[in-house]
């Protein structure tokens, strides 16, 4: 139910607000080059992300967040569960056919409530005896209402109806707090209403979330401070790209320069490529232990075969006519290789960088998922085992804006580096 | 500087058994100074002369002599300018010009010296830091002529050099080409697939027929020392410049009538 209403109420706002910016936007005559085609389907110029847009979705996102958590940041939030005194009647004939009511009251209360003992309830007249109870919300609670009562024990003894509506076995009746249903043993069982809100186990609310990350980085996680665990999955994938790219990038420059490197090491690297480094982590964990050193080496695999075929590709993309250019210039076979192929080469390799970067990142947290001490991966994993939703996904958020922050600063060193770079 | 095309062949072998014939027994001297146009339907053998003559092809038959010597490879005293894309985008305008001296360990001082004389002297005085990707094509030209000539080579060789350029930009240019080999008295084999940039670009020029590639008539013609001091347009205007090249658009015409035919014959 409510992912179902997650997402209906996520087309809805999806559609509320592209017809709010449309009418806003639509009095607001621009003049510029795209507005001013008549034709712009399909041409890939006139599709410019629209800036509001983006705001509105991170915004849409915060608020459904919000609305589904109960947040105080919110000011609406979808109905939550019953929290209340759950009160109704039941029927029950005992072994010589009389009938007689009792009434049950619930106190259905937060997990942590002040108050969280049973109601005392007066017995009342009659062989059946009213009956008090306490549950927490979003669960159900079986009622033996039986066991008080006068003959409750007696095997023909059972509950006829709720509410006056009569039950059997695997029947329920609908309440005003939810329902009232039979098991099949005729045992009662109330389930209160649990209205939309998620509970914080499946997803808590974005306060929780950001006092949870203010918890982690003043206390840490197990011991090892936040930035602490970062900084260890941050070393094992620049150590891991660093070892790639020094094996690598000569790798790919031998066989992008010598047929029979080319040969030799086609094969490897051709069926190397397609195995995604996560398939390698048993091997390398039965190899070298659930140590650093087994990270290091499978980061160390994840990066090898990108910058080979990355320099690869950067030596056999180069021009013929700037390394004749270079020979009729008198250039030798080294200063070819250090003035031509080498530069000319760095584009290449700079997108193989970013590539590698990204599947690194990806496969440190993997590897930490799977066995580590330290680390962002380890701390997820950790905390879902003790159902700490909250840090997973403190963990999850940080993991997606390391991993943006990394393909930005790629980005950054790109422009720096090899500004030529689509240019020529 | 003499430069002697002794006989030269060249048949490329196909996979299949096919070969190309691309030259055959083509000779040809070149005196010191002089000014070559080479024009030819495409497919002729023009890029692959020029190619032997650089030394990136060795010929299946016949010899290169450059002063005298066996050409086998390329060097610095053979320059080349290519249509385009051969520029160094990594270096800055200035670090392109001075790649041959750099290369051949020169002092810093005398690089730099020659380097901003040669771009003053293409008209790229105003852009010697500027990258080479933030020039526009002619302007790329202007380097690449600029880089060949700062190795101070025997010969300059150049592939269409123009070709890749705008009408208007390429007059320019013609007319910075010829000013050029008047300044620097070298050596230079031009190709061109126009008519009329043969014409003005080539003290001799040589027609090329193809199927075998070979060269099929010669001219000795007076535009080029005539466009060194008037301007391109007026000597294009010559009754004897049209009649050149309508004589030579004909002969060209027939040559490619008659490989589409046989393109047809054999289709
Ligand atoms: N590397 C090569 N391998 C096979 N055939 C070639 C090669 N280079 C040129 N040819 C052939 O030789 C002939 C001449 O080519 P080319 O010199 O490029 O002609 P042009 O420059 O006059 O257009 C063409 O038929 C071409 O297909
Ligand atoms: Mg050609």
């Amino acid at each position: 139910m409510t992912g179902l209403s997650i997402l209906l109420g996520y087309i809805l706002l999806f559609v509320v607000c592209f017809g709010v910016v449309r009418a806003i936007t639509a009095r607001r005559k621009i003049n510029d080059h795209n507005s001013l085609m008549t034709v712009t389907f399909g041409y890939e110029s006139a599709v410019v992300p629209n800036r509001a847009a983006s705001v509105l979705s991170v915004l849409v996102i915060f608020l459904i967040w919000g609305m589904f958590t109960n947040s105080s940041l919110v000011p609406i939030s979808v109905p939550g569960p019953f929290v209340g005194n759950a009160e109704f009647t039941y029927t029950a004939k005992n072994a010589a056919g009389e009938t007689d009511d009792a009434k049950v009251v619930v106190l259905v209360h937060e997990p942590d409530a002040e108050n969280t003992d049973a109601p005392e309830i007066e017995p009342g007249d009659g062989f059946a005896k009213s009956d008090g109870y306490a549950m927490q919300i979003w669960r159900s609670k079986l009622l033996k209402v039986q066991t008080n009562d006068e003959g409750g024990k007696d095997d023909s003894y059972q509950v006829i109806a709720v509410n006056g509506q009569p039950i059997a076995p695997d029947q329920e009746v609908a309440t005003d707090f939810g329902a009232v249903s039979m098991t099949s043993k005729g045992t009662l069982n109330v389930k209160p209403k649990e209205g939309l809100l998620m509970q914080p186990l499946y997803l808590p609310s974005p306060e929780a979330v950001v006092g949870r990350l203010g918890d982690l980085m003043a206390e840490g996680y197990k011991n090892i401070g936040l930035f602490e665990h970062i900084g260890y999955s941050l070393y094992r994938v620049i150590l891991g790209m660093i070892l790639g790219s020094l094996v690598g990038i000569p790798l790919g420059y031998a066989m992008g320069l010598s047929g029979w490197a080319r040969g030799w090491f086609d094969p490897i690297v051709e069926f190397m490529r397609p195995v995604p480094p996560l398939a390698l982590i048993p091997l390398v964990i039965i190899w070298f232990g659930i140590g650093e050193t087994g990270k290091i080496v499978l980061l160390f695999l994840a990066a090898l075969w990108i910058m080979a075929i990355a320099a690869r590709a950067g030596v056999a993309g180069v021009n013929i006519s700037k390394i004749r250019a270079a020979y009729s210039l008198g250039a030798s076979k080294a200063q070819i290789m250090r003035h031509v192929i080498v530069p000319n080469s760095l584009p290449e390799i700079f997108t193989g960088a970013r590539v590698a970067m990204g599947v690194c990142w990806g496969t440190v947290v993997a590897a930490e998922l799977v066995a580590a001490n330290e680390g962002v991966g380890m701390m997820i994993m950790g905390a879902s085992k003790f159902s700490q939703t909250d840090i997973v996904i403190v963990g999850i958020i940080l993991i997606g804006i390391i991993g943006f922050g990394i393909d930005v600063l790629m980005r950054v060193a790109e422009n720096k580096l090899v500004p030529w770079k689509g240019r020529a | 500087m003499s430069l002697e095309i002794d006989n030269v062949s060249m048949r490329f072998d196909l996979p299949g058994g096919v070969s190309v014939q691309a030259l055959k027994d083509v000779s040809l001297n070149l005196k010191s100074g002089e000014l070559l146009s080479v024009l030819g339907p495409s497919g002729c053998g023009k890029t692959t002369l020029l190619n032997i003559l650089a030394g990136f092809l060795a010929p299946t038959s016949g010899e290169i002599r450059l002063n005298g010597h066996r050409v086998t490879g390329p060097d610095a005293e053979r320059g080349m300018v290519f249509q385009q894309g051969a520029l160094f985008e990594w270096m800055n305008v200035r670090e392109n010009v001075g790649f041959g001296p750099r290369m051949k360990g020169a002092p810093a001082k005398e690089t730099a010296e020659l380097v901003d004389h040669l771009l003053d002297t293409v008209g790229l005085g105003d852009f010697k830091d500027k990258s080479t990707y933030e020039l526009s094509g002619g302007m790329q030209q202007r380097v690449a002529l600029a880089r060949c000539l700062a190795n101070d080579p025997d010969v300059i060789l150049m592939d269409e050099p123009l070709g890749a350029l705008d009408a208007l930009t390429r007059e320019k240019m013609q007319g910075l080409v010829l000013k050029l080999w008047k300044e620097t008295g070298k050596t230079v084999i031009l190709i061109t697939h126009s008519v009329e940039e043969a014409l003005l670009l080539g003290e001799r020029l040589l027609v090329m027929a193809p199927r075998p590639g070979r060269i099929h008539k010669e001219y000795q013609l007076p535009f080029a020392e005539r466009g060194v001091n008037a301007d391109l347009r007026q000597v294009k205007k010559d009754k004897n410049f049209s009649e050149t090249r309508d004589e030579i658009l004909s002969m060209i015409w027939e040559m490619e009538e008659e490989i589409m035919g046989r393109a047809e014959q054999s289709a």
